[in-house]
């Protein structure tokens, strides 16, 4: 990926993030947030992830902010009026997230290890995920399925209207 | 540049003949309705005398109308996702073509050109996710009109939608377990051998339920009858597409034809050999008696692409017919059948085609 | 030339630092879930970059794992903020506040 394009993309996945953060109307945020998650999609495509690339489109921005807009359609969200904590607020917040980044930066730049120079051959593709997946971590694996049982349960005893 | 030069031209190969095939379904929508109503269907509209069974009136008079017509928008409705919705409808669907093939190899000039216009080799998965992109033109459609009845068609919409996405995605899992790959080029070229030296081993040998899965789960994803509730005419009035008319109205239209050829295209490639012509290989004909044909290149590829194109028309055909011949499903038996009919299915097809993989493959596996 | 490392590191830490700015500013409390699904995919964009720069799949195979549990906590959260909305008829955490002090 060239830097330029990265600068481009990178520009735009940030203004549609404070679109998601900043602006007033709850659906126009969830499609902001499509925006953003499928910018980063196309962000990991340019860093040879072309499985989670798919996925990410496929189970973040096709499903989950999918039921996103469900619930705000059905809760028939509107625009409010104090949409916003107070002005205080809002600056102290802004300059803390400043500052939070640049701290993570700095951490993850000293705590990363040591960069390769070559890939191993199929790195990305389906094959050497599932191969991680099904070996090494096989138990994450299963577990996984388990919670998702229990949050499908969970979800389904929750939204159920009392009878 | 040569390399941008061919991608761009199988792009626009690939999208012209998708529009060609849905040009051809809306006109058999007309035609094949007619047929089987026992009535005679469109022919007034003519040019100088020439009505061609209808074809003038429906693909020219018919985009014309659509084209010219005022494009209403009304107060209250969201401005931006009323104009956005049809968009989000319809440029996910033709997006999905750039990894259908539509021939084997052409072999012009020195250069061996893979006829698929982009090599993904996770073809399949880039399907299914442009797919779940459409959800979003039918939600923000319902949404954004403003309109209890557009809203009702949206919700029930995107709901059949993504329930029958399940269903299609595990009947796509078997495809994958039989093929060992994700790539839909790799699939199609996978389907030309030959079972017992004469029948040719396409897909739906393989994997017949799957078959019937993917035909079902892709007839409601794209909300035709009997899956069509969402836009069910004389109960919603158009369904989510109620507020639209002119341009945006035509989009939402294509987006459904589309769709249509987007599932005849993936069973065609998934489940009857894509391109492959029986006993066709890149030299010529080899017939199972023993007699063979020499052929150039390009007339296997003008086959291949021939046979790609006959195998759309059929299967938009067939879906054609399919909606004209069965009733409409009511909403909850809509839903029972996804997820308690052909999700279960799906799932026992995957865990009995993965077992007979294992087991095939003997012990050394 | 790909970019750097530290350029992906930047844009992660910087779309996280936005989801935590609307954690703290916003009171709808869809949109507050929301700003939590933004600083989940900060963090996979960090790990699919690690994951490229070392080499390793590990990255990638985290990030599967964290688009799962996401998937899992929108449904069981959205499902809360459903049933709570049925007794109170608000989704202004001002007035969701009985356990605060």
């Amino acid at each position: 990926m060239s830097p330029l394009l990265f600068l481009l993309l990178a520009a735009l996945t940030v203004a549609s993030a404070l679109t998601v953060v900043v602006h007033t109307n709850p659906v126009h945020s969830a499609c902001a947030l499509v925006l953003t998650l499928c910018l980063l999609a196309v962000f990991f495509l340019g860093l040879d992830a072309q499985l989670v690339a798919l996925l990410q489109v496929i189970v973040y921005a096709g499903a989950i902010v999918v039921l996103f807009l469900f619930v705000i359609m059905l809760l028939n969200l509107r625009v409010e009026a104090r949409a916003m904590a107070g002005t205080l607020l809002v600056g102290t917040a802004a300059a803390g997230g400043v500052a939070l980044a640049v701290l993570i930066v700095t951490a993850l730049r000293r705590a990363a290890p040591p960069a390769t120079a070559n890939l191993p051959a199929g790195f990305g593709e389906t094959a050497a995920l599932g191969r991680q997946l099904f070996t090494v971590y096989l138990l994450p694996f299963e577990l996984t399925s388990l919670l998702l049982l229990v949050a499908i349960v969970g979800a389904v005893a929750l939204a159920k209207k009392p009878t | 540049m040569a390399d941008v030069a061919i991608t761009a031209a199988k792009s626009l190969f690939i999208v012209l003949l998708v529009v060609q095939v849905m040009g051809l379904g809306v006109f058999f929508e007309r035609k094949v309705s007619a047929l089987i109503q026992d009535r005679i269907g469109a022919n007034r509209a003519a040019i100088l005398g020439f009505a061609g069974l209808g074809l003038v009136n429906t693909l020219v008079a018919d985009p014309i109308k659509f084209l010219l017509k005022e494009d209403v928008v009304l107060a209250g409705t969201d401005h931006v996702l009323h104009f956005l919705a049809p968009v989000l409808s319809l440029v996910p669907v033709l997006v999905t073509f750039a990894v259908v093939p539509f021939g084997d190899v052409l072999q012009v000039g020195g250069r061996t050109i893979n006829l698929q216009a982009a090599e993904l080799n996770v073809g399949i998965l880039y399907v299914l996710a442009m797919v779940s992109l459409g959800v979003y033109g039918v939600v923000l459609g319902g949404w954004a009109s403003n309109n209890r009845w557009s809203l009702l068609g949206g919700i029930r919409g995107s709901a059949q939608m993504i329930s029958y996405e399940i269903a299609m995605g595990l009947a796509v899992v078997s495809v994958v377990l039989t093929y060992n790959t994700l790539d839909l080029q790799v699939m199609a070229r996978a389907q030309g051998h030959l079972i017992g030296g004469w029948l040719p081993g396409w897909g739906i040998l393989y994997q017949p339920v799957a078959f019937l899965v993917f035909m079902t789960a892709g007839v409601a994803e794209s909300k035709r009858i009997p899956f069509d509730l969402p836009e069910g005419e004389s109960e919603l009035v158009s369904g989510y597409f109620t507020e639209y008319s002119g341009a945006k109205h035509l989009m939402f239209m294509m987006s459904d034809f589309v769709e249509v050829v987007l599932v005849a295209a993936l069973v065609t490639t998934l489940f009857f050999g894509g391109w492959q012509v029986p006993y066709l290989l890149r030299d010529g004909f080899h017939l199972p008696w023993g007699a063979a044909l020499a052929l150039p290149s390009w007339a296997v590829a003008l086959l291949q692409v021939t046979s790609f194109a006959l195998k759309l028309v059929f299967f938009t055909w067939l879906q054609i017919v399919v909606r004209w011949t069965l009733p409409r499903f009511r909403y909850d038996q809509l839903m029972r059948l996804g997820w308690q009919g052909l999700l279960p299915v799906a799932l026992a097809n995957v865990v009995v085609s993965a077992l007979v993989i294992v087991l095939a493959a003997g012990p050394a596996a | 030339m790909t970019p750097p490392l530290a350029w992906y590191l930047g844009l992660s830490a910087v779309l996280f630092a936005i989801g935590v700015l609307g954690v703290l500013i916003r009171r709808n409390v869809i949109v507050i879930f929301m700003a939590i699904e933004l600083m989940l995919n900060a963090v996979n964009l960090s790990f699919v970059a690690l994951a490229r720069s070392t080499g390793s799949m590990d990255g990638q195979v985290i990030v599967f794992f964290v688009m799962t549990v996401a998937a899992a906590e929108a449904a069981v959260g959205l499902a809360i903020i459903l049933s709570m909305f049925r007794n109170r008829e608000t989704t202004n955490v001002d007035e969701l506040a009985t356990l605060r002090w």
